[in-house]
Protein backbone atom coordinates (compact mmCIF):
# COMPACT_ATOMS: atom_id res chain seq x y z
CA UNK A 1 0.00 0.00 0.00
CA UNK A 2 1.33 3.18 -0.91
CA UNK A 3 1.46 6.17 1.91
CA UNK A 4 -1.71 7.64 2.12
CA UNK A 5 -3.57 6.33 -0.29
CA UNK A 6 -6.43 2.80 0.11
CA UNK A 7 -7.40 0.61 -2.44
CA UNK A 8 -10.45 -1.30 -3.44
CA UNK A 9 -10.67 -4.13 -5.26
CA UNK A 10 -12.93 -3.81 -8.46
CA UNK A 11 -16.17 -5.76 -8.52
CA UNK A 12 -17.68 -7.72 -10.84
CA UNK A 13 -20.90 -7.22 -11.43
CA UNK A 14 -22.76 -4.68 -9.48
CA UNK A 15 -22.82 -0.66 -8.97
CA UNK A 16 -20.35 1.88 -8.33
CA UNK A 17 -22.33 5.29 -6.47
CA UNK A 18 -19.93 8.13 -6.67
CA UNK A 19 -20.11 12.14 -5.27
CA UNK A 20 -22.19 11.04 -2.66
CA UNK A 21 -22.08 14.00 -0.12
CA UNK A 22 -19.49 13.07 2.40
CA UNK A 23 -21.23 11.53 5.18
CA UNK A 24 -24.46 10.04 3.32
CA UNK A 25 -22.88 6.69 2.88
CA UNK A 26 -24.27 4.90 5.42
CA UNK A 27 -27.84 6.49 4.98
CA UNK A 28 -27.49 4.99 1.51
CA UNK A 29 -26.49 1.75 3.33
CA UNK A 30 -29.50 1.88 5.08
CA UNK A 31 -32.05 3.03 2.58
CA UNK A 32 -30.73 -0.13 0.43
CA UNK A 33 -31.16 -2.16 3.65
CA UNK A 34 -27.53 -3.46 2.67
CA UNK A 35 -27.08 -5.03 5.46
CA UNK A 36 -29.76 -7.58 4.75
CA UNK A 37 -27.90 -8.62 1.76
CA UNK A 38 -25.28 -11.02 1.49
CA UNK A 39 -23.15 -9.26 -0.73
CA UNK A 40 -19.75 -7.38 -0.74
CA UNK A 41 -20.10 -3.66 -0.22
CA UNK A 42 -17.32 -1.31 0.45
CA UNK A 43 -17.51 2.42 1.76
CA UNK A 44 -15.31 4.75 1.53
CA UNK A 45 -15.97 8.28 3.38
CA UNK A 46 -14.23 11.48 2.86
CA UNK A 47 -12.27 10.55 -0.12
CA UNK A 48 -10.86 13.41 -1.31
CA UNK A 49 -12.46 15.19 -4.38
CA UNK A 50 -11.65 18.07 -6.43
CA UNK A 51 -15.21 18.53 -7.31
CA UNK A 52 -16.64 18.59 -3.76
CA UNK A 53 -13.23 18.76 -1.49
CA UNK A 54 -14.35 15.55 0.22
CA UNK A 55 -16.91 12.77 -1.13
CA UNK A 56 -18.11 9.24 0.01
CA UNK A 57 -18.10 6.03 -2.63
CA UNK A 58 -19.79 3.25 -2.38
CA UNK A 59 -19.13 -0.33 -4.57
CA UNK A 60 -22.14 -2.68 -4.62
CA UNK A 61 -21.10 -6.23 -5.48
CA UNK A 62 -24.34 -7.96 -7.20
CA UNK A 63 -26.53 -8.63 -9.65
CA UNK A 64 -27.56 -5.18 -11.35
CA UNK A 65 -31.33 -6.24 -10.66
CA UNK A 66 -29.96 -7.57 -7.18
CA UNK A 67 -31.17 -4.63 -5.37
CA UNK A 68 -33.98 -1.73 -5.06
CA UNK A 69 -32.18 2.36 -6.07
CA UNK A 70 -34.88 3.73 -6.13
CA UNK A 71 -34.20 5.75 -2.78
CA UNK A 72 -31.10 7.13 -3.92
CA UNK A 73 -33.03 9.73 -5.45
CA UNK A 74 -34.48 11.24 -2.19
CA UNK A 75 -30.84 11.33 -0.75
CA UNK A 76 -28.69 12.90 -2.77
CA UNK A 77 -29.55 13.60 -6.94
CA UNK A 78 -26.13 14.79 -7.22
CA UNK A 79 -25.37 11.02 -7.15
CA UNK A 80 -23.54 8.99 -10.55
CA UNK A 81 -23.92 5.60 -11.23
CA UNK A 82 -21.54 3.58 -12.60
CA UNK A 83 -23.22 0.20 -13.82
CA UNK A 84 -21.06 -2.57 -13.63
CA UNK A 85 -20.42 -5.25 -15.71
CA UNK A 86 -17.46 -8.09 -15.88
CA UNK A 87 -15.42 -5.49 -13.96
CA UNK A 88 -16.18 -2.66 -16.62
CA UNK A 89 -18.68 0.36 -16.61
CA UNK A 90 -21.15 0.00 -19.10
CA UNK A 91 -23.47 2.67 -18.09
CA UNK A 92 -22.63 5.78 -16.05
CA UNK A 93 -25.15 7.78 -15.02
CA UNK A 94 -25.22 11.68 -13.90
CA UNK A 95 -28.84 12.95 -13.08
CA UNK A 96 -28.95 15.75 -14.94
CA UNK A 97 -31.97 18.18 -14.70
CA UNK A 98 -34.00 17.07 -17.96
CA UNK A 99 -35.89 19.99 -19.95
CA UNK A 100 -38.81 18.25 -20.07
CA UNK A 101 -40.48 14.98 -18.33
CA UNK A 102 -43.24 12.99 -19.29
CA UNK A 103 -45.82 10.79 -17.09
CA UNK A 104 -42.83 10.85 -14.17
CA UNK A 105 -45.01 13.50 -11.75
CA UNK A 106 -48.45 14.25 -12.23
CA UNK A 107 -50.13 17.79 -13.05
CA UNK A 108 -52.12 18.62 -9.32
CA UNK A 109 -54.28 21.35 -10.83
CA UNK A 110 -57.97 20.71 -10.79
CA UNK A 111 -58.35 23.20 -13.31
CA UNK A 112 -55.70 21.58 -15.61
CA UNK A 113 -56.77 19.99 -18.82
CA UNK A 114 -54.78 16.70 -17.40
CA UNK A 115 -57.37 16.41 -15.09
CA UNK A 116 -59.90 15.42 -17.88
CA UNK A 117 -58.46 14.39 -21.10
CA UNK A 118 -58.23 10.70 -21.22
CA UNK A 119 -54.60 9.34 -22.52
CA UNK A 120 -53.00 12.72 -22.35
CA UNK A 121 -49.46 12.60 -20.91
CA UNK A 122 -48.49 14.68 -18.00
CA UNK A 123 -45.72 16.69 -19.48
CA UNK A 124 -43.82 19.05 -17.25
CA UNK A 125 -41.11 21.43 -18.54
CA UNK A 126 -38.25 22.85 -16.92
CA UNK A 127 -38.50 26.43 -16.46
CA UNK A 128 -36.21 27.82 -14.47
CA UNK A 129 -32.76 25.49 -14.02
CA UNK A 130 -31.36 27.53 -11.16
CA UNK A 131 -34.32 27.33 -9.18
CA UNK A 132 -35.44 23.97 -10.44
CA UNK A 133 -38.83 25.07 -11.66
CA UNK A 134 -40.89 22.52 -13.52
CA UNK A 135 -44.21 23.46 -14.75
CA UNK A 136 -47.31 21.89 -16.14
CA UNK A 137 -46.57 22.04 -20.49
CA UNK A 138 -50.58 23.40 -20.43
CA UNK A 139 -51.59 24.92 -17.61
CA UNK A 140 -47.92 26.15 -16.39
CA UNK A 141 -48.77 24.99 -12.77
CA UNK A 142 -45.58 24.72 -11.03
CA UNK A 143 -44.66 21.48 -9.62
CA UNK A 144 -44.40 22.10 -5.60
CA UNK A 145 -43.18 18.44 -4.79
CA UNK A 146 -39.70 16.43 -4.30
CA UNK A 147 -37.85 16.69 -7.28
CA UNK A 148 -36.15 13.68 -5.93
CA UNK A 149 -38.98 11.80 -7.04
CA UNK A 150 -38.13 12.90 -10.49
CA UNK A 151 -34.45 11.86 -10.47
CA UNK A 152 -35.81 8.72 -8.89
CA UNK A 153 -38.33 7.98 -12.04
CA UNK A 154 -35.91 8.99 -14.40
CA UNK A 155 -33.02 6.70 -13.33
CA UNK A 156 -35.47 4.06 -13.05
CA UNK A 157 -36.43 4.82 -16.77
CA UNK A 158 -32.90 4.96 -17.68
CA UNK A 159 -32.05 1.58 -15.55
CA UNK A 160 -35.31 -0.92 -16.93
CA UNK A 161 -34.11 0.38 -20.63
CA UNK A 162 -30.63 -1.51 -19.94
CA UNK A 163 -31.87 -4.54 -18.47
CA UNK B 1 -48.93 26.21 -39.88
CA UNK B 2 -49.28 28.41 -36.73
CA UNK B 3 -51.33 28.49 -33.52
CA UNK B 4 -51.94 31.35 -31.01
CA UNK B 5 -51.72 29.86 -27.56
CA UNK B 6 -50.04 32.81 -25.73
CA UNK B 7 -49.25 36.56 -26.86
CA UNK B 8 -45.88 35.82 -26.34
CA UNK B 9 -45.91 33.33 -29.48
CA UNK B 10 -45.20 36.62 -31.31
CA UNK B 11 -42.69 38.93 -31.27
CA UNK B 12 -42.30 41.97 -30.54
CA UNK B 13 -41.96 42.87 -34.22
CA UNK B 14 -44.31 40.58 -35.49
CA UNK B 15 -46.89 42.36 -33.33
CA UNK B 16 -45.84 45.42 -34.48
CA UNK B 17 -47.42 44.13 -37.77
CA UNK B 18 -50.35 42.33 -36.86
CA UNK B 19 -51.17 45.83 -34.92
CA UNK B 20 -50.21 47.95 -38.17
CA UNK B 21 -52.15 45.70 -40.30
CA UNK B 22 -55.65 45.99 -37.76
CA UNK B 23 -55.32 50.04 -37.92
CA UNK B 24 -55.26 49.95 -41.91
CA UNK B 25 -58.52 47.15 -41.55
CA UNK B 26 -60.23 49.86 -39.68
CA UNK B 27 -58.69 52.95 -42.08
CA UNK B 28 -59.94 50.83 -45.18
CA UNK B 29 -62.59 48.09 -44.62
CA UNK B 30 -63.61 47.47 -48.02
CA UNK B 31 -60.25 46.45 -49.06
CA UNK B 32 -60.40 43.68 -46.60
CA UNK B 33 -64.42 42.26 -47.26
CA UNK B 34 -63.31 39.55 -49.31
CA UNK B 35 -60.25 38.48 -47.89
CA UNK B 36 -61.51 35.32 -46.48
CA UNK B 37 -63.88 34.33 -48.83
CA UNK B 38 -65.09 30.64 -48.92
CA UNK B 39 -62.83 30.10 -45.56
CA UNK B 40 -64.63 29.34 -42.21
CA UNK B 41 -63.76 30.17 -38.96
CA UNK B 42 -65.16 27.30 -36.41
CA UNK B 43 -65.96 28.71 -32.73
CA UNK B 44 -65.28 26.00 -30.27
CA UNK B 45 -66.97 27.20 -26.85
CA UNK B 46 -67.23 25.20 -24.01
CA UNK B 47 -67.88 28.06 -21.68
CA UNK B 48 -70.17 31.21 -21.88
CA UNK B 49 -68.75 34.14 -23.54
CA UNK B 50 -70.42 37.29 -25.39
CA UNK B 51 -68.01 39.55 -26.73
CA UNK B 52 -64.68 36.75 -27.49
CA UNK B 53 -67.05 34.56 -29.51
CA UNK B 54 -68.99 37.00 -31.52
CA UNK B 55 -66.22 39.14 -32.13
CA UNK B 56 -64.34 36.36 -33.52
CA UNK B 57 -67.14 35.24 -35.67
CA UNK B 58 -67.41 39.20 -36.18
CA UNK B 59 -63.79 39.08 -37.69
CA UNK B 60 -64.13 36.14 -40.09
CA UNK B 61 -68.01 38.00 -41.36
CA UNK B 62 -66.01 41.07 -41.84
CA UNK B 63 -63.35 38.87 -43.92
CA UNK B 64 -66.23 37.70 -46.21
CA UNK B 65 -66.03 33.91 -44.55
CA UNK B 66 -68.29 32.69 -42.89
CA UNK B 67 -68.53 30.50 -39.25
CA UNK B 68 -69.84 27.84 -37.57
CA UNK B 69 -69.66 26.50 -34.04
CA UNK B 70 -70.94 25.81 -30.66
CA UNK B 71 -71.24 28.35 -27.73
CA UNK B 72 -71.74 25.82 -24.80
CA UNK B 73 -70.60 22.47 -23.59
CA UNK B 74 -73.68 21.12 -23.16
CA UNK B 75 -74.44 21.88 -27.01
CA UNK B 76 -71.34 20.05 -27.95
CA UNK B 77 -70.13 16.44 -27.85
CA UNK B 78 -68.17 17.16 -24.75
CA UNK B 79 -71.33 16.41 -22.84
CA UNK B 80 -70.95 13.07 -24.25
CA UNK B 81 -67.47 12.61 -23.07
CA UNK B 82 -65.53 14.22 -26.13
CA UNK B 83 -62.13 14.82 -25.68
CA UNK B 84 -60.95 17.87 -27.07
CA UNK B 85 -58.32 15.70 -29.33
CA UNK B 86 -61.03 13.81 -30.85
CA UNK B 87 -63.08 16.77 -31.12
CA UNK B 88 -60.85 19.19 -32.94
CA UNK B 89 -59.43 16.44 -35.51
CA UNK B 90 -63.09 16.11 -36.13
CA UNK B 91 -63.61 19.86 -36.89
CA UNK B 92 -60.47 20.22 -38.90
CA UNK B 93 -62.44 18.52 -41.51
CA UNK B 94 -65.23 21.48 -41.56
CA UNK B 95 -63.03 24.38 -41.05
CA UNK B 96 -59.96 26.40 -41.66
CA UNK B 97 -59.44 28.10 -38.55
CA UNK B 98 -60.74 27.67 -34.98
CA UNK B 99 -61.18 29.29 -32.05
CA UNK B 100 -61.21 27.79 -28.38
CA UNK B 101 -62.47 28.47 -25.32
CA UNK B 102 -62.32 26.24 -22.68
CA UNK B 103 -62.91 26.27 -18.71
CA UNK B 104 -59.84 23.56 -18.33
CA UNK B 105 -56.58 25.58 -18.77
CA UNK B 106 -54.33 24.07 -21.57
CA UNK B 107 -56.93 22.98 -23.35
CA UNK B 108 -56.30 24.84 -26.49
CA UNK B 109 -52.82 23.63 -26.53
CA UNK B 110 -53.77 20.23 -26.43
CA UNK B 111 -56.24 20.79 -29.58
CA UNK B 112 -53.07 22.71 -31.63
CA UNK B 113 -51.33 19.54 -30.75
CA UNK B 114 -53.91 17.48 -32.73
CA UNK B 115 -54.84 19.50 -35.08
CA UNK B 116 -54.75 19.98 -39.09
CA UNK B 117 -56.32 23.90 -38.92
CA UNK B 118 -54.50 26.82 -37.16
CA UNK B 119 -56.31 27.03 -33.48
CA UNK B 120 -56.46 30.77 -31.98
CA UNK B 121 -56.82 30.48 -27.85
CA UNK B 122 -59.61 32.38 -27.16
CA UNK B 123 -59.57 31.71 -23.55
CA UNK B 124 -58.48 28.76 -21.32
CA UNK B 125 -59.50 28.53 -17.39
CA UNK B 126 -57.57 31.35 -15.80
CA UNK B 127 -54.28 30.83 -17.58
CA UNK B 128 -54.49 32.88 -21.11
CA UNK B 129 -56.74 34.85 -22.79
CA UNK B 130 -53.80 35.96 -25.78
CA UNK B 131 -56.77 37.93 -28.24
CA UNK B 132 -58.00 39.97 -25.33
CA UNK B 133 -54.30 40.75 -24.89
CA UNK B 134 -53.78 41.52 -28.58
CA UNK B 135 -56.62 43.87 -28.08
CA UNK B 136 -55.50 45.37 -24.94
CA UNK B 137 -52.31 45.73 -26.68
CA UNK B 138 -53.91 47.66 -29.89
CA UNK B 139 -55.94 49.81 -27.51
CA UNK B 140 -53.20 51.12 -25.57
CA UNK B 141 -51.12 51.85 -28.63
CA UNK B 142 -53.85 53.41 -30.47
CA UNK B 143 -54.76 55.86 -27.34
CA UNK B 144 -51.35 56.57 -26.33
CA UNK B 145 -49.60 56.34 -29.20
CA UNK B 146 -46.95 54.35 -27.93
CA UNK B 147 -46.04 50.66 -25.65
CA UNK B 148 -43.50 52.18 -23.57
CA UNK B 149 -42.55 54.28 -20.71
CA UNK B 150 -45.85 53.99 -18.66
CA UNK B 151 -47.15 53.59 -15.37
CA UNK B 152 -50.24 51.17 -15.49
CA UNK B 153 -52.53 50.56 -12.87
CA UNK B 154 -53.93 47.02 -12.87
CA UNK B 155 -56.72 46.95 -10.18
CA UNK B 156 -59.34 44.12 -9.02
CA UNK B 157 -59.07 40.29 -8.93
CA UNK B 158 -55.20 40.03 -10.09
CA UNK B 159 -54.66 36.25 -8.98
CA UNK B 160 -57.50 34.58 -11.41
CA UNK B 161 -57.51 37.31 -14.46
CA UNK B 162 -55.79 35.51 -16.88
CA UNK B 163 -56.28 38.88 -18.88
CA UNK B 164 -53.69 40.32 -16.57
CA UNK B 165 -51.02 37.99 -16.09
CA UNK B 166 -51.59 37.97 -20.18
CA UNK B 167 -51.19 41.57 -20.14
CA UNK B 168 -48.20 41.58 -18.10
CA UNK B 169 -46.13 38.87 -19.90
CA UNK B 170 -46.77 41.15 -22.75
CA UNK B 171 -46.08 44.66 -21.77
CA UNK B 172 -42.83 43.84 -19.76
CA UNK B 173 -41.28 43.37 -23.37
CA UNK B 174 -41.57 47.30 -23.94
CA UNK B 175 -38.86 49.88 -22.67
CA UNK B 176 -39.81 52.06 -19.36
CA UNK B 177 -42.96 49.83 -17.82
CA UNK B 178 -43.96 50.62 -14.53
CA UNK B 179 -46.95 48.61 -12.86
CA UNK B 180 -49.20 49.45 -9.55
CA UNK B 181 -50.60 46.71 -8.80
CA UNK B 182 -54.23 47.09 -6.77
CA UNK B 183 -56.31 44.49 -4.92
CA UNK B 184 -57.42 42.97 -2.06
CA UNK B 185 -54.62 40.92 -0.41
CA UNK B 186 -56.89 37.61 -1.39
CA UNK B 187 -56.30 38.48 -4.80
CA UNK B 188 -53.10 39.47 -5.10
CA UNK B 189 -50.81 38.83 -8.23
CA UNK B 190 -49.42 35.38 -8.24
CA UNK B 191 -46.28 35.10 -6.44
CA UNK B 192 -44.88 33.24 -9.58
CA UNK B 193 -45.51 36.47 -11.64
CA UNK B 194 -43.81 38.39 -9.27
CA UNK B 195 -40.55 36.27 -8.69
CA UNK B 196 -40.61 35.11 -13.03
CA UNK B 197 -41.81 38.20 -14.57
CA UNK B 198 -41.50 41.41 -12.55
CA UNK B 199 -38.75 41.22 -10.65
CA UNK B 200 -36.41 38.86 -13.07
CA UNK B 201 -36.81 41.53 -15.77
CA UNK B 202 -36.21 44.23 -13.27
CA UNK B 203 -39.96 45.65 -13.68
CA UNK B 204 -40.71 48.16 -11.42
CA UNK B 205 -43.69 47.39 -9.67
CA UNK B 206 -45.85 47.96 -6.56
CA UNK B 207 -49.19 46.81 -4.77
CA UNK B 208 -51.18 48.69 -3.41
CA UNK B 209 -54.99 48.15 -1.71
CA UNK B 210 -56.56 51.62 -2.28
CA UNK B 211 -57.80 52.22 -5.95
CA UNK B 212 -57.41 56.21 -4.91
CA UNK B 213 -54.33 56.22 -3.94
CA UNK B 214 -53.12 55.32 -7.03
CA UNK B 215 -54.78 56.82 -9.59
CA UNK B 216 -52.95 60.47 -9.90
CA UNK B 217 -49.83 58.32 -11.01
CA UNK B 218 -51.07 56.52 -13.57
CA UNK B 219 -51.10 56.66 -17.28
CA UNK B 220 -53.38 54.30 -17.87
CA UNK B 221 -55.94 51.99 -15.64
CA UNK B 222 -57.06 48.11 -16.23
CA UNK B 223 -59.71 47.35 -14.40
CA UNK B 224 -60.61 43.94 -13.86
CA UNK B 225 -63.91 41.95 -12.52
CA UNK B 226 -64.13 39.79 -9.94
CA UNK B 227 -65.06 36.36 -11.91
CA UNK B 228 -67.63 34.46 -9.92
CA UNK B 229 -66.50 31.12 -11.86
CA UNK B 230 -63.16 31.08 -10.57
CA UNK B 231 -64.02 30.45 -6.70
CA UNK B 232 -64.87 27.80 -5.63
CA UNK B 233 -66.14 28.90 -2.30
CA UNK B 234 -69.00 31.74 -2.78
CA UNK B 235 -68.67 33.19 0.60
CA UNK B 236 -65.69 34.78 -0.58
CA UNK B 237 -66.98 35.89 -3.69
CA UNK B 238 -69.40 37.56 -2.46
CA UNK B 239 -67.08 39.23 -0.27
CA UNK B 240 -64.30 40.04 -2.75
CA UNK B 241 -67.14 41.14 -5.60
CA UNK B 242 -67.79 44.99 -4.80
CA UNK B 243 -64.12 45.56 -3.00
CA UNK B 244 -63.88 48.14 -5.96
CA UNK B 245 -65.73 50.63 -7.71
CA UNK B 246 -64.96 53.34 -10.25
CA UNK B 247 -67.28 56.22 -10.27
CA UNK B 248 -66.56 59.86 -10.99
CA UNK B 249 -65.55 61.08 -8.05
CA UNK B 250 -62.76 59.05 -7.72
CA UNK B 251 -61.85 59.52 -11.54
CA UNK B 252 -61.57 63.35 -10.59
CA UNK B 253 -58.49 62.23 -8.96
CA UNK B 254 -56.98 60.50 -12.17
CA UNK B 255 -55.03 62.57 -14.55
CA UNK B 256 -57.17 64.03 -17.59
CA UNK B 257 -55.43 61.44 -20.29
CA UNK B 258 -55.17 58.79 -17.99
CA UNK B 259 -57.26 56.14 -19.89
CA UNK B 260 -59.51 53.35 -18.12
CA UNK B 261 -59.73 49.76 -20.31
CA UNK B 262 -61.76 46.84 -18.83
CA UNK B 263 -61.85 43.28 -20.70
CA UNK B 264 -65.57 43.65 -20.13
CA UNK B 265 -67.84 42.25 -19.00
CA UNK B 266 -67.90 44.46 -15.89
CA UNK B 267 -70.44 44.02 -13.35
CA UNK B 268 -70.07 47.03 -10.17
CA UNK B 269 -67.01 47.87 -10.56
CA UNK B 270 -66.88 50.50 -13.04
CA UNK B 271 -69.93 52.90 -12.72
CA UNK B 272 -72.07 53.39 -15.53
CA UNK B 273 -71.77 57.03 -14.52
CA UNK B 274 -67.94 57.06 -15.81
CA UNK B 275 -69.04 55.32 -19.65
CA UNK B 276 -69.70 59.16 -20.22
CA UNK B 277 -66.20 60.04 -18.82
CA UNK B 278 -63.69 60.98 -22.42
CA UNK B 279 -61.12 59.06 -20.55
CA UNK B 280 -63.47 55.51 -20.33
CA UNK B 281 -61.98 53.54 -23.50
CA UNK B 282 -63.30 50.16 -23.07
CA UNK B 283 -65.74 50.25 -25.29
CA UNK B 284 -63.39 51.51 -27.66
CA UNK B 285 -61.05 48.49 -26.45
CA UNK B 286 -64.30 45.84 -28.00
CA UNK B 287 -63.92 47.90 -31.33
CA UNK B 288 -60.68 47.08 -31.58
CA UNK B 289 -60.87 43.68 -30.78
CA UNK B 290 -62.45 42.78 -34.19
CA UNK B 291 -59.76 44.98 -35.95
CA UNK B 292 -56.81 42.86 -34.07
CA UNK B 293 -59.18 39.59 -34.80
CA UNK B 294 -59.03 40.20 -38.15
CA UNK B 295 -55.47 40.55 -38.70
CA UNK B 296 -55.36 37.40 -36.70
CA UNK B 297 -57.25 35.20 -38.68
CA UNK B 298 -55.37 37.00 -41.52
CA UNK B 299 -51.80 36.09 -40.46
CA UNK B 300 -52.92 32.62 -39.10
CA UNK B 301 -54.21 31.90 -42.64
CA UNK B 302 -51.37 33.47 -44.68
CA UNK B 303 -53.04 35.73 -45.99
CA UNK B 304 -51.41 38.83 -47.81
CA UNK B 305 -54.43 41.49 -49.43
Amino acid sequence: MIKNTLNVGRIEEGFVLDHIQAGRSMDIYKYLHLDKLDCCVAIIKNAKSSKMGKKDIMKIECPIDFIDLDVLGFIDHNITINLIKDSKIVAKKCLHLPKEITNIIRCKNPRCITSIEQGLDHVFVLTDPDKEVYRCKYCEEKYHGNLNHIFFALFFNWYFTLL
Amino acid sequence: MRHLMSPLDFSVEELDRLMDLAVDIEANPARYAHACEGKKLVTLFYEPSTRTRLSHEAAMLNLGGSVLGFSSAESSSAAKGESVSDTIRTVSCYADICAMRHPKEGAPMVACQHSSIPVINAGDGGHQHPTQTLTDLLTIRNLKGRLSDMTIGLCGDLKFGRTVHSLIHALVRYTGIRFILISPEELRLPGYIRSDVLDKGNVPYKEVVRLEDALPKLDLLYMTRVQKERFFNEEDYVRMKDFYILDSKKMERAPKDMYVLHPLPRVNEISVEVDTDPRAAYFKQTKYGVYIRMALILTLLNIEV
